[in-house]
């Protein structure tokens, strides 16, 4: 493991805000990837990201060459589909959006080469409704794309061709997870789909799909251009390769993005890159990748990031983009707050995640409010137990029962004072 | 066959289906909402977990949904494991959460499958403080009622009305906890099958508003097995009654018929059994010219002096019991008995029975249907004919896209992974039709011409099937193309199904039908033949012979017969106004039975109430062929019995005999096998009226009715005996037999811990499947396999020349052209009122506007109807609504012309 300091996804982004057009993004070395994908096979495309080790930057952290591998290897049964996961819509996450308003046309290439790596001849930007900049960004880059050869017919002379079509989500977390997405893309409600069968056989259509995150696309054309030995260099982690964009929000002195090599230690994210906690807060615990991961706290800081190592921790990178809760604020209305959000977005499609986060989201206003009871507490930890992966048809509740879960670990007291003194001690 | 370990117990199960319903088939009470065993499933409500184990040394097990998990060879489940009880008795909970717990006040009480499975899980306290979530109900029509507060959101409702029968207009609405079920707007719920949302959900969301009219409890019901009497499909029903009123007609499951479902005419058509213009005293027409209610042994007195002579004539009914209609030819011998149709409907019946007897096709029951994978539908308007059938043609038009996706390794249960495989794919379907049908949306291709060119059409494919069929001459560039797509897609089909019928009233189209299915099936095709009966009883009055109206016309016009005895039929519906003056007035008595006044009660001398067919027991013979028993719901009360009753009484009054000849339903039943060999198969297809389970008959009431000794207190306080009933082995009584009966004879489902209709899944041999002791019912007609039947190829001369300014067809509507339900509310309220639909180039050209009151003339009777403009009727050819109030008699279709009758007030379709 090196650390070379290098940025492959972010180093090209102006300073100015605008996006990286295509003159700029080609002096760069900008669709170098895609002509070296040109003249490989697509399946050594394919085995080039799975020696690569990327792993979905979605939040599951799936590999992304076996997701590909998956995919029938006859053509039979009509076209097939890429789709892009732009429906960034997880809380405290904002990391495609820059990739997204920065460097478009490296999403494109990546987007160009996946298609040609799985055979699609059509793929689709499933783009989250208010990402208007992204949104100009990515319009502008097709267009510029298609005039110059990336997209269409026989791209780069070769006989390979992709229509890309940018389709503005309606807005809904659920879009988000893979196979609502599909149903929103084919106009129906946005409601998950059972597995097997899996996207890459039956997907947008009942076509063979792939679905991939923003920010795993944008890896793609540097693992084929620099070679996949390259891309495992520039991680520090055992098990996932490249580089991966961490975020940290909450009261830390310099919240923002910054890529950084797989596998960076938490502390570091946190004390050298978001410079520590603000004068004055305390920290207490931080949400590792989003609102569906669970806290981790002080004891857990030295752990790195990456899809294997918070597992023992009893959490989950997830998209990498952190949340810290300092001293100042209520864990419980914090929590609260999640799980209101996590039961507004649910789908309705099954009864665990339907009717159970309106009940914890209500339990917990009535703690906030000074009118929970021990009982409350109690149904707590059995509905956080009980949402499990087995028992929802999706991820959607599981993920949103990880922060009470831990939250009712680490934070026990905090729940406690609230019932014991029947208010909300930050109130 | 495999073998999974249930509790550590082998069982054998059917390889390929899912855990749960390998459960529920072995009798386990595994609770589940969203599963439907005829819609599968989709693993939305959480409930049916189980726990599975790796192998005999997993303890842990992991937890699964039962109705998503294929079962597997030596596969360990465990149903009663503590997680799995849990896990069960929490989902209740949530679904409990928001429920309005209103059992007490809610119709679907007593037979709710929500109440069931909360008692099932063991929930009993309701643990939250948060209030309930409510919502705005809507107006659903006339025939629902919604009260969505009640929702659990299993998503039934939405994948019966939407996936299964095809409905767009309800659906799911809303998102997270405030998921709503309904229409856009407030409305009739279009659907030919609405009410079945009742019977889907789970709890009371939707509930039968004409029940909720006259309510009564499912335990307070008295019930028996029956068969709809509204079209010629013969879909099996459970009636309830109380108090001597019907109140309400479910599904009765048939594998091979009806399945799960009934449209909404068979469900609530039943208005005239306790409706105002019903029959119930003996009436004879006084001095003054009108029918007085006359005491019975002076009506048969009276009725019996003009048979005696020997110059009485019988005319039966297609929707008279085999029974009845015999009764009738016993007592004025078979010369001088007529089939009560007019010429073109006896006609039609004849091709009917011809086509599936004479010819190697088999036919089709409801099930087979759904089983074939190519369609071709010559002149049906299938969804207002017999609309189970169009429900039943839904099903196959997914036929050969469920095959991609099983060659995907989809199971056939995974519901929502077959859809996204096959999207709104359908296979080859094709409709030939005189117009637009409700159906075209499945179309592969649809071509539209005059039934006759129709005919043609179908000839032309039956020639490119088989060559030694004669091909058409003169054929339309069109119907060429469209019989060259239709050769094909059969031909290539698997198992290839041809549709036609009586609706069309095109002999022709039938024949051409015929000769489609024949053509497929000597070139080696396992095809069927569907054709639709246009009566309940339609075939079974074929079989049993017998002239049409114009010979009984021709004989009282010879004076060969002076008396008339009309069995359950309003000639009026089957001739022209003057014909009925005619025959009318050429009875010196005219007898009716009937059970509903109508305008040929009105003409007798003489009126006898009849059992409806929830007051008797009879036989009827739907379209294919099958013979079908329905059983007294309720006893007739006063003066009413059963027609064969009445007509041995007749014999005695005659003098023909000493005493009735036949003293209970088993001995007419034993009489008609042994007179007419055709029948003599159905006295085996239920129980005899002496067949004891344990030594009991089987109570028609629940052992839960309430007030036996009360019903009627106000007339005596005497605990008096329940009405006797010789006919059947089914009682008038809470008491006995306990047992499952044998297949013909279930009066409901019922079973310990399942009150709602769920508990059919105890009475079959696996669920969704057939019936313990299989599906009740025998065909009674058989393809000639060896046929060597010549083909009709009655298309194959040039059309005849036109001989008229406009071709007139005839329109079925689903409510309105089957007369029975028409007479009563709901049913009365949503017929059209008379109207002709033209083209609008017609319209435009003779000068006519939409709503425009015209006069259209046919066979030289005008009628006075609206102009409705309907594009999709090929230029030249007009149609008339079927039947309907106003427009009885007329015989379609045929050359008619228009006339302006000044400015009218405008009709409505």
């Amino acid at each position: 493991m090196t650390m070379s300091g290098e940025k492959p996804l972010t180093s090209r982004m102006r300073r100015d805000g605008q996006p990286v057009g295509l003159d700029e993004y080609v002096r760069a070395g900008g669709y170098q990837g895609l002509r070296a994908a040109l003249k490989l096979s697509p399946r050594q495309v394919t085995e080039q990201v799975t020696q690569a080790e990327l792993k979905g930057r979605g939040g599951a952290g799936f590999p992304t060459g076996k997701k590909w591998g998956f995919v029938p290897a006859d053509g039979a049964r009509g076209p097939r589909y890429f789709v892009v996961n732009a429906d960034e819509m997880e809380p405290g996450t904002m990391k495609d959006r820059i990739l997204m308003e920065g460097d478009p046309h490296q999403l494109i290439e990546g987007i160009v080469i996946g298609s040609y790596a799985v055979g699609a001849s059509i793929a689709y930007i499933f783009l989250r409704l208010a990402y208007h900049a992204s949104e100009r960004a990515l319009r502008q880059a097709i267009a510029e794309a298609y005039a110059a050869g990336y997209l269409g017919r026989n791209i780069l002379g070769s006989s390979f061709g992709l229509e890309l079509h940018l389709h503005i989500s309606a807005g809904r977390y659920m879009c988000g997870e893979e196979t609502g997405l599909l149903n929103a893309l084919e106009g129906r409600r946005a409601t998950p789909r059972f597995k097997p069968p899996h996207p890459p056989v039956v997907g947008l259509w009942g076509k063979p799909t792939i679905v991939n995150n923003v920010e795993t696309v944008c890896c793609v054309p540097h693992i084929v251009r620099d070679g996949w030995e390259h891309f495992r260099s520039l991680s520090r982690s055992d098990s996932d390769g490249g580089t991966k964009i961490y975020g940290a929000s909450g009261r830390v002195k310099k919240p923002g993005l910054w890529e950084l090599p797989m596998g960076t230690p938490l502390r570091e994210i946190l004390f050298d890159h978001a410079g520590g906690m603000l004068e004055g807060c305390r920290f207490r615990g931080l949400l590792p990748g989003g609102a569906s991961t669970a806290f981790l706290v002080e004891e857990h800081l030295d752990a790195r990031m990456d899809f294997a190592s918070l597992q023992p921790c009893g959490s989950r990178m997830g998209t990498g983009t952190i949340i810290v809760l300092d001293d100042k604020v209520c864990p419980v209305g914090a929590v609260g707050n999640l799980l209101a959000f996590f039961a507004r977005e649910s789908c309705g499609w099954c009864t665990p995640c339907r009717e159970g986060l309106p009940w914890i989201a209500g339990m917990l206003r009535a703690l906030e409010e000074g009118r929970g009871t021990q009982q409350d507490l109690d149904i707590l930890a059995e509905q956080a137990d009980l949402l499990a992966p087995a028992t929802t048809f999706c991820a959607l509740a599981p993920g949103a029962a990880d922060p009470l879960r831990s939250a009712l670990v680490h934070f026990a007291d905090d729940f406690r004072r609230h019932v014991t003194e029947g208010r909300c001690p930050w109130r | 066959m495999i073998t999974i370990y249930i509790h550590n117990e082998p069982h054998r199960v059917k390889a390929g289906t899912s855990l749960l319903e390998a459960c529920l088939s072995l009798g386990f009470n595994v609770p589940y909402f969203c599963w439907h065993p005829a819609m599968h499933s989709v693993g939305a409500c959480r409930q049916c977990a189980v726990k599975v184990f790796r192998d005999e040394n997993d303890t842990a097990g992991s937890i699964v949904m039962s109705c998503m998990m294929p079962v597997r060879e030596g596969m360990r489940v465990s149903i009663d494991d503590p997680e799995a009880v849990r896990l069960r008795a929490h989902v209740v909970e949530w679904l409990m959460l928001n429920h309005p717990h209103d059992c007490p006040v809610c119709d679907e009480g007593g037979e709710c499958h929500l109440q069931d499975m909360t008692v099932m899980t063991g929930h009993t306290v309701r643990r939250t403080r948060l209030p309930k979530r409510t919502y705005r109900n809507q107006d659903l029509g006339p025939f629902v009622t919604h009260e969505m507060n009640r929702c659990i959101q299993c998503y039934r409702c939405e994948r019966f009305y939407r996936d299964y029968a095809g409905g767009r207009d309800f659906g799911v609405l809303g998102w997270h906890d405030g998921v709503y079920f309904g229409r856009s707007a407030n409305g009739k719920l279009e659907s030919e099958f609405s009410g079945n949302l009742v019977e889907v959900c789970p709890t009371g969301v939707f509930t039968d508003k004409i029940l909720a009219g006259h309510y009564t409890r499912k335990w307070d019901l008295t019930t028996a097995p029956s068969i709809c009497i509204h079209c010629g499909a013969g879909c099996n029903t459970i009636p309830g009654a109380r108090y001597g009123q019907l109140r309400r007609i479910r599904a009765r499951f048939n594998g091979q018929v009806n399945g799960y479902f009934l449209c909404d005419r068979g469900r609530y058509g039943y208005g005239f059994v306790n409706g105002p213009r019903r029959v119930r005293e003996p009436m004879v027409r006084g001095a003054d010219g009108r029918l007085q209610v006359v005491a019975g042994p002076e009506t048969l007195a009276f009725a019996g002096e003009h048979i005696r002579g020997g110059r009485a004539i019988g005319i039966g009914s297609p929707r008279a019991s085999l029974e009845a209609n015999f009764a009738l030819r016993s007592l004025v011998g078979p010369e001088r008995f007529f089939q009560g149709s007019s010429p073109r409907d006896s006609a039609l019946s004849a091709a009917i029975l011809e086509c599936l007897t004479r010819g190697p096709t088999p036919t089709a029951s409801l099930s087979e249907v759904e089983a074939c994978d190519a369609v071709v539908i010559l002149g049906e308007d299938v969804l207002n004919v017999a609309p189970m059938l169009g429900l039943a043609l839904r099903q196959c038009a997914r036929r050969q896209p469920l095959e991609t996706a099983a060659s995907l390794n989809i199971p056939y249960w995974l519901d929502a992974a077959n859809r996204e495989v096959t999207q709104d794919g359908h296979g080859p379907f094709f409709i030939a039709s005189t117009a637009a049908t409700r159906l075209d949306g499945l179309a592969t291709s649809a071509y539209r011409a005059s039934p006759q060119d129709l005919a043609r059409a179908g000839l032309a494919a039956a020639h490119r099937v088989d060559a030694s069929c004669p091909e058409p001459a003169e054929l339309s560039q069109d119907a060429q193309a469209f019989a060259r797509a239709v050769a094909e897609a059969l031909k290539s089909a698997r198992r290839p199904l041809v549709v036609a019928g009586a609706g069309s009233g095109s002999v022709e189209l039938i024949h051409a039908a015929a000769d489609l299915a024949w053509a497929l099936t000597r070139s080696g095709k396992d095809a069927r033949l569907c054709l639709t009966a246009a009566e309940c009883n339609s075939m079974g009055a074929a079989l049993m012979g017998g002239g049409d109206l114009s010979a009984a016309m021709e004989t009282l016009r010879s004076g060969a017969a002076e008396t008339v005895i009309v069995l359950e039929n309003d000639l009026r519906g089957r001739m022209s106004r003057r014909d009925f003056d005619e025959m009318t007035s050429l009875a010196r008595c005219l007898i009716v039975i009937d059970h509903t006044g109508q305008a040929t009660t009105e003409r007798a001398h003489c009126v006898l109430p009849a059992a409806s067919f929830v007051e008797a027991d009879g036989t009827l013979v739907n379209n294919e062929g099958r013979a079908q028993r329905f059983f007294k719901v309720l006893p007739a009360t006063g003066a009413i019995q059963e027609s064969w009753r009445w007509l041995g009484e007749l014999a005695v009054a005659a003098g023909r005999r000493l005493a009735p000849p036949w003293p209970d339903f088993d001995a007419i039943v034993a009489d008609l096998a042994a007179t007419l060999p055709a029948f003599k198969d159905v006295p085996a297809i239920a129980p005899p009226a002496g067949f004891r389970q344990v030594g009991g008959k089987i109570p028609r009431q629940s052992h839960r009715y309430s007030g036996r000794t009360a019903e009627a207190a106000h007339l005596s306080v005497f605990d008096n005996p329940p009405p006797a009933d010789p006919d059947s082995p089914l009682a008038f009584s809470m008491e006995g037999s306990g047992q499952e009966p044998p297949p013909a004879l279930i009066p409901r489902y019922w079973a310990p811990g399942w009150n709602s209709d769920a508990a059919v899944n105890k009475f079959q041999i696996e669920v969704g499947g057939p019936l313990h002791g299989g599906d009740p019912g025998r065909r009674i007609i058989q393809p000639d396999s060896a046929s060597s039947a010549p083909y009709f190829a009655e298309g194959s001369q040039p059309p005849a020349p036109k001989a008229g300014p406009l071709w007139v067809v005839p329109r079925h509507h689903i409510f309105g052209s089957e007369p029975l339900s028409a007479a009563a509310q709901p049913i009365a309220g949503l017929c059209p009122k008379p109207y002709l639909a033209m083209n609008g180039r017609d319209a435009a050209a003779a000068g006519l506007g939409r709503g425009q009151t015209v006069e259209v003339s046919i066979g030289g009777v005008g009628y006075s109807v609206a102009v409705v403009i309907d594009d999709s009727l090929p230029p030249g050819q007009a149609a008339l609504p079927a039947g309907i109030e106003g427009l009885e008699g007329i015989d379609l279709p045929g050359w008619g012309s228009v006339a302006r009758a000044g400015q009218g007030e405008g009709g409505r379709p």
